[in-house]
């Protein structure tokens, strides 16, 4: 029975901090309106009812010092999870993320440790303009001492919200927005998904698409209409940005010898170029083609409908991308 | 406030410690054998002495990037502070954070902090995390006057009186930011205005007088401790050096006259006067306390210069904490 039961995107996510609250005294969540209100994704829904105002606690709108209070309360032995709304806000406490919490251990020499999980909720798709829509993990994944995770379905995400509360270092679980109603089986028991491991979505010959959060979804139905021209995508999703599983994507370029990156973060200086950067390095003359990137254009996210659709990458992006890589072949010598 | 002599001997010995550190390190620093930035304490002594004199040992502080003071306060070892200003392996760091980060966590000391006003929202949490324990532990949150303009400031006080947690704001007002005086960059004389605005009781103190920090902190912390929410201190003091260095860069700031009006009041040699006056301690006992901790001092200037460098495998070490045995992803990105 338990094994057919279905839960939403962010069923999984409130289902894992709730039982790492059970096993855990030592977590607590804090953040604005996921109190009684639940988030404003419904993310934190019911927790305060069962841990109390003692462990599940409504912030002032105070991004920094929602940070601070991680930094502060996991630095002197607690587990935080400190909730940012939209990852947009990530820029508000940025000083925190960046200056403090993924260094103190390093600039402490060693002796301290920030078992805290910042969660957010990153994607655009909703019509929410340039300010509730970004996808800023590259910015994330630059910083050493931070770990970045963006699940792309409810299995993921379950998996890796249990391994990023119990990760003994600052994590970043992104969740995407539009993936939030996304509802797939998922055990009921508590398991981990260790960071750092991607995950072989669908075994392929052909092409390699690397994509993660919801533009792992996106390459699943591009896969299955290329397919039916004959050609067989692998599509990796790293799960984890920051450590990146190159051993993955890499193996898999000399299996396939063409790569496409997909994310919906716009192209320049996104984890795309790192990505074909790596693969370049390590599997140059496996190549029969060069890395194509696919992400959106530089621009800040677009209100309306009628400009974001065309904005953000999708199934048939990653279509014209693959079939065009699909038409380049390298003469090797 | 009755203060018992034992307790008056403690302060001036925190205050005499901090004075000779620094006096010290400006020196190594003169004579380029420190790298780095060098934020000297020397003249805020009784902020920091009297405030930690009202602690725990298990309460914690975070400090600024003047933050010597307040790990001396707290019972900072010599030693290993000195190793960490001139970059050595038995740092406290182990060479990794220098003056601006040099921090003792087994001491509940959370880090000097090279980002100013950085340090507020960190006590905040530590302060939740001490309710949370119900351990009776408190936080306190060193700052200065012009850390008071930064938006972390505002959004740590407004927190910590919302959520009413175990916190002390120790404010260091030395009238300048940096470079410039504090007339110029906010129009309240008074920081302690302040805390009206987030709820909570704040007092002004005589920062060149250990005894009067000492009792407003007493209270203070107490406060906190039984639950009656946060506070914020004032305390009026002044640096004697300039705000990186000693002369640096031979910038001229601030009127001779006003330095030399500050030091009228040292905070020490005042102290002393006192303790002899009130027949608490004589000036051969006084003499013999400078005498030992210079010698203290001595030995650590030995230790540092004795101890070796990090060697450059350590660049990658510590900028993850290992999660499981199992866990192979720390360390081995490049």
């Amino acid at each position: 029975m338990s094994d057919e039961r279905k839960l939403s995107y962010g069923q999984a996510f409130n289902e894992a901090v709730s039982q790492m609250m059970e096993a855990d005294p030592d977590v607590f969540c804090a953040g604005e309106d996921i109190g009684a209100f639940g988030g404003v994704f419904g993310t934190f829904l019911g927790l305060q009812a069962k841990f109390g105002e003692h462990r599940v606690v409504d912030t002032p709108i105070s991004e920094q010092a929602i940070v601070g209070l991680g930094v502060g309360a996991s630095v002197t032995g607690l587990r935080p999870i400190v909730d940012l709304m939209f990852m947009d806000f990530i820029c508000v406490a940025l000083d925190q993320i960046v200056n403090q919490a993924a260094k103190l251990k390093y600039m402490f020499g060693g002796e301290a440790s920030l078992p805290m999980t910042i969660t957010t909720a990153g994607g655009g798709g909703l019509s929410a303009a340039a300010q509730h829509s970004q996808s800023l993990e590259a910015l994330l994944c630059h910083i050493p001492g931070l770990k970045v995770v963006m699940p792309s379905n409810p299995y993921d995400m379950k998996g890796l919200m249990i391994s990023c509360i119990k990760d003994n270092n600052p994590t970043v679980m992104i969740k995407h927005k539009r993936l939030l109603g996304m509802s797939a089986v998922v055990p009921t028991e508590a398991y981990e998904i260790p960071l750092g491991k991607g995950n072989i979505l669908r075994p392929g010959t052909d092409v390699t698409i690397v994509a993660y959060a919801r533009m792992a979804n996106e390459a699943l139905i591009a896969a299955a209409e290329l397919a039916k021209e004959g050609i067989e995508c692998e599509i990796i999703d790293p799960r984890t940005l920051q450590p990146l599983d190159t051993d993955l994507i890499v193996d898999s370029a000399k299996k396939t010898n063409r790569v496409v990156v997909v994310h919906e973060a716009v192209r320049f200086g996104g984890l795309g170029g790192e990505i074909a950067s790596q693969i370049q390095e390590l599997a140059f003359d496996y190549l029969d083609a060069p890395v194509t990137r696919i992400g959106a254009p530089f621009s800040p996210v677009p209100f309306s409908p009628a400009l974001e659709q065309h904005y953000i990458p999708d199934a048939k992006t990653i279509l014209a991308g693959v079939r065009e890589i699909m038409q380049r072949n390298v003469i090797r010598g | 406030m009755e203060i018992s002599t034992t307790k008056q001997f403690d302060l001036h010995r925190r205050m005499v410690r901090i004075r000779l550190f620094e006096e010290a390190a400006g020196r190594l620093a003169e004579a380029n054998r420190l790298p780095g930035f060098l934020h000297l304490y020397v003249g805020e002594e009784a902020v920091a002495s009297g405030v930690c004199g009202a602690l725990n040992d298990d309460d914690h502080i975070t400090s600024t990037h003047r933050g010597h003071g307040h790990l001396v306060a707290k019972g900072g070892d010599f030693n290993r502070m000195m190793a960490e200003l001139m970059g050595k392996a038995t740092g406290y760091c182990k060479g990794k954070g220098g003056s601006m980060h040099i921090s003792d966590t087994s001491l509940g000391m959370l880090g000097a902090n090279g980002i100013v006003g950085a340090g507020s929202p960190i006590a905040v949490g530590a302060a939740f995390a001490n309710r949370y324990r119900g351990r009776g532990q408190v936080a306190v949150a060193f700052f200065g006057d012009g850390s008071t303009n930064i938006g972390a400031f505002h959004e740590a006080a407004n927190m910590a009186c919302a959520l009413h947690l175990p916190i002390v704001f120790a404010c260091e007002n030395n009238e300048y930011g940096e470079f410039t005086p504090r007339h110029k960059t906010m129009a309240i004389t008074d920081i302690v205005d302040r805390a009206a605005g987030y709820g909570m009781p704040g007092v002004i103190v005589d920062g060149m007088d250990v005894i009067a920090v000492h009792e407003a902190a007493v209270e203070a912390v107490e406060r906190a401790r039984q639950g009656g929410g946060p506070s914020l201190i004032e305390a009026k003091t002044y640096r004697y050096y300039n705000h990186h260095g000693i002369q640096n860069l031979g910038l001229k700031y601030r009127p001779d006259e006003e330095v030399a009006a500050w030091k009228q009041r040292d905070p020490i040699f005042t102290f002393e006067d006192r303790m002899i006056e009130n027949g608490v301690a004589t000036r051969e006992k006084v003499d013999e306390i400078w005498a030992e901790l210079r010698q203290d001092i001595e030995t650590a200037i030995q230790f540092a210069d004795d101890s070796p460098y990090p060697t450059p495998d350590q660049i990658m070490v510590d900028v993850y904490t290992k999660s499981s045995t199992s866990d192979t992803t720390v360390g081995t990105k490049s």
